[in-house]
């Protein structure tokens, strides 16, 4: 069995290879070489999944040792799987969410000329990400991170003809790479201080370090997941990654990429049990960026933006939720799950929705959709109420329980954690009402007017066979793009059920993360309510807002903090103010200073040595006799002087 | 006789080629004049040999006159080489190496 899991990541990894190298010949099956290989990944993943039941939970732990990538004295790589319950977790989403986008990609991107590449680069994406969550020690692990990196940066600025969308690659690569360098600065950590980085000495040897050390990594390696889940102060990658097709941001958001940051803080679980301060560092970020990203989500007419937004305020719940220790690891992975569902639903959905509106990606623009296109509504609304927890939907399950578990926290910790969750779930059901009722509700704002501006080309090469500039004839969206929507629609209406029924998803992950059940200074039963009415409250101010009057299509000036939160809070503004700005100037000091002191000191010298030698070369006139002088006047004064010593 | 006289006449002949040497462009002349010069040291060191009663003096007096002949040799054909490409003898007029 454990020789199956190699081939997990190997087919995806097949099919990039192949689609990348196989040329225009390949470009007509292209697409279904990708997809097949994809669900061929996810196959494997279920029968090794039915395999790990029939064991007892201590004994299904899978290894495969492949080979030793560099064995350099006591520095020993080594290229090897570990297959346990929470990389199972992993594989299941990732490649079972991941098949599903390949096959909408299919109906997606039909009219690109570029499809095979395309499919190319989503299979080296699951390659990078299955990489990740399977290998058995962080060096390789590492491998999987910069894979997922590279393949998000190609996918991102998969429409590089685009300058905004080969800025948002460039973007998302480069903030990635601040959270890459904490990695290997907390894998150097790791060697110096273990003498190895396979997860299995690591994470057992934890209480050999000092508290200092494992702070240090710890805090190292919230900035790597900082960087990749897109969490305050890493996150401005990701509302500009929004540049890529809409299949891409399905994947990023809901199976790969962000996903892993919270992998790998789950993953390294003993480490942050044993650094309380880093724990806590991990609860604010979490907090913090759940916030951040809901208000961001608030002001954003953009429907791919507004749900960035809501995506990173959700990976924040995850990341609180993982910094709360062994009460929270298990609610984090759940989350994680039932948001890949609802997410990729919703995200497909809205691309479903720019598919029949001649990609306009302006909510303002939309309006009274449902009449055009039934299954994206059903299919949207479904996943609009798992994120905002409706009662008996996947997200009401997963995320009751962190804010349960985020004021069994205790102490003051525990009420301000667990109030910024709840004020969280406000703000979630409000801008997803928003988008909800501005989308499928309402006027038909679309009727006479054109969408996508003239001047800009069209967003989407997919549109340009409906003539983009005209106005908008909304369809429904073919089979193979509805499809996997109503798949993901009923795993975001059943899954938290599923995992809840007799806590199961918690004895599943028991094993590997550690579990304790947290009890809350308050009944469970007072915080599901007061959940409830927060959630009454957030729909009620949106529906107050946006349902029962008139959307404008140009969208109004608005107060200081939507103008902010439409620019991202700012917070583009602010890494411009501070480092670029503090890196131009540092750089213009620099040169100042190589200027005027470097420069100054090696021309100095050149100037005086040049000068010298003026003056020595009017000696040199280039007549025998006066060289001749200078002989008999300088043997002179030797003869004088040996002498005159004599004399002495 | 005394020695000392030769020691005299030695310096005159060393003043008067040593003078021959930087006042007279002829490069010729000049040659005569280190010529003189080289003699000059050469008397010096013989009138020397004969006041200490020993035969070093003289010995060097052979060396310089070998050293001379090959300095006649190598000098004399630079100067009819210098007179063939430039149609003169003078030394200021072989001033090439000048800034």
């Amino acid at each position: 069995m454990e020789n199956l899991i190699a081939l997990l990541v190997a087919a995806p990894l097949l099919g990039a290879a192949v689609l990348l190298c196989g040329g225009r010949r390949l470009d007509a099956v292209g697409h279904w070489i990708g997809t097949v290989l994809a669900a061929v990944s996810f196959v494997i993943g279920i029968v090794l999944f039915a395999d790990m039941l029939g064991k007892g939970p201590e004994e299904r732990t899978l290894t495969q040792h492949l080979f030793t990538w560099i064995p350099v004295g006591d520095f020993q790589a080594e290229i090897g799987f570990q297959l346990d319950q929470l990389s199972m977790t992993f594989v299941l989403l990732i490649s079972g969410v991941g098949s599903l986008i390949h096959l909408y990609s299919v109906g997606y991107m039909e009219h690109d000329e570029r499809r095979r590449r395309f499919f190319g680069y989503l299979n080296l994406f699951l390659a990078a990400m299955l990489l990740l969550v399977l290998a058995d020690n962080y060096l390789l692990l590492y491998v999987g991170w910069e894979g997922v990196g590279l393949a998000s940066y190609l996918l991102i600025g998969f429409w590089q003809h685009k300058p905004s969308a080969a800025t948002a690659a460039k973007k998302a690569f480069l903030v990635n790479r601040v959270g890459d360098m904490g990695l290997s600065i907390a894998i150097m950590l790791m060697f110096t201080t273990f003498g190895t980085f396979a997860f299995g000495p690591v994470l057992a040897s934890t209480g050999d370090a000092s508290e200092g050390m494992l702070t240090a990594i710890g805090l190292m390696l919230l900035l790597a997941a900082c960087g990749k889940s897109a969490q305050v102060p890493l996150q401005s990658w990701l509302g500009d990654a929004m540049e890529g097709p809409t299949p891409v941001s399905a994947l990023i958001h809901a199976a790969t990429m962000v996903t892993a940051g919270v992998y790998l803080i789950v993953r390294s679980a003993d480490i942050f049990n044993a650094s309380p301060d880093a724990q806590l560092v991990t609860t604010v970020v979490g907090a913090v960026t759940l916030l951040f990203g809901a208000i961001v989500g608030c002001a954003k007419d953009d429907i791919k933006k507004a749900l960035a937004g809501s995506t990173m305020s959700q990976i924040g719940y995850m990341v609180l939720a993982a910094g709360l220790g062994p009460i929270g690891y298990v609610f984090a992975i759940m989350h994680l799950v039932t948001h890949g569902f609802f997410k990729a639903g919703l995200f497909l959905g809205a691309g479903s929705v720019m598919h029949g509106m001649n990609d306009e990606v302006d909510m303002r623009k939309y309006g009274g959709l449902r009449k055009y296109m039934p299954i994206t509504f059903v299919t949207f609304g479904l996943g609009y109420l798992a994120i905002i927890g409706f009662p008996g939907l996947s997200g009401f399950f997963s995320k009751d329980k962190i804010i349960e578990a985020a004021f069994a926290k205790g102490g003051t910790e525990g009420w301000i954690l667990g109030s910024v969750a709840l004020l969280g779930a406000a703000i979630t059901a409000y801008y997803m009402t928003r988008v909800m009722l501005m989308t499928f509700f309402g006027e038909e704002r679309w009727r006479n007017q054109p969408t996508a501006s003239p001047d800009e080309p069209s967003a989407e090469p997919a549109a340009e066979h409906h003539g983009a500039h005209a106005e908008p004839h909304p369809h429904e969206s073919p089979k193979v793009m509805t499809i996997p929507m109503i798949v993901l629609a009923v795993g975001s209406v059943f899954a938290g059920g599923f995992f809840s029924i007799g806590n199961r998803f918690e004895h599943w992950l028991e094993p590997v993360t550690g579990y304790k059940h947290g009890n809350p200074p308050v009944s469970a039963l007072t915080v599901t309510l007061s959940t409830m009415v927060v959630l009454v409250i957030g729909a009620g101010i949106a529906y107050a807002q946006y349902g029962r009057r008139p959307v404008p299509v140009v969208a109004p000036r608005g107060s200081l903090l939507t103008r902010a939160a439409r620019r991202d809070l700012l917070q583009d503004d602010f890494n411009h103010v501070v480092l670029v700005r503090g890196g131009e100037h540092l750089t213009r000091s620099l040169v100042y200073v190589d200027h005027t002191l470097v420069d100054g000191v090696v021309n100095g010298t050149a100037a005086s040595v040049g000068g010298l030698s003026g003056r020595l070369r009017r000696l040199q006139n280039g007549y025998a006799r006066s060289y001749a002088v200078s002989m008999f006047g300088g043997a002179a004064i030797l003869i004088a002087a040996t002498l005159l010593m004599r004399g002495v | 006789m005394n020695p000392v006289n030769y020691l005299y006449l030695a310096a005159l002949l060393f003043t008067i080629g040593a003078t021959g040497v930087l006042i007279r462009r002829n490069a010729i002349v000049v040659f005569m004049c280190v010529e003189l010069m080289l003699n000059a040291c050469n008397l010096a060191f013989v009138a020397f040999s004969r006041m200490h009663g020993n035969l070093d003096g003289q010995i060097i007096a052979f060396f310089t006159m070998v050293v001379a002949a090959a300095e006649v040799v190598v000098g004399l054909a630079i100067i009819v080489s210098l007179f063939r490409t430039r149609h003169s003898a003078s030394v200021d007029d072989a001033s090439l190496m000048k800034l």
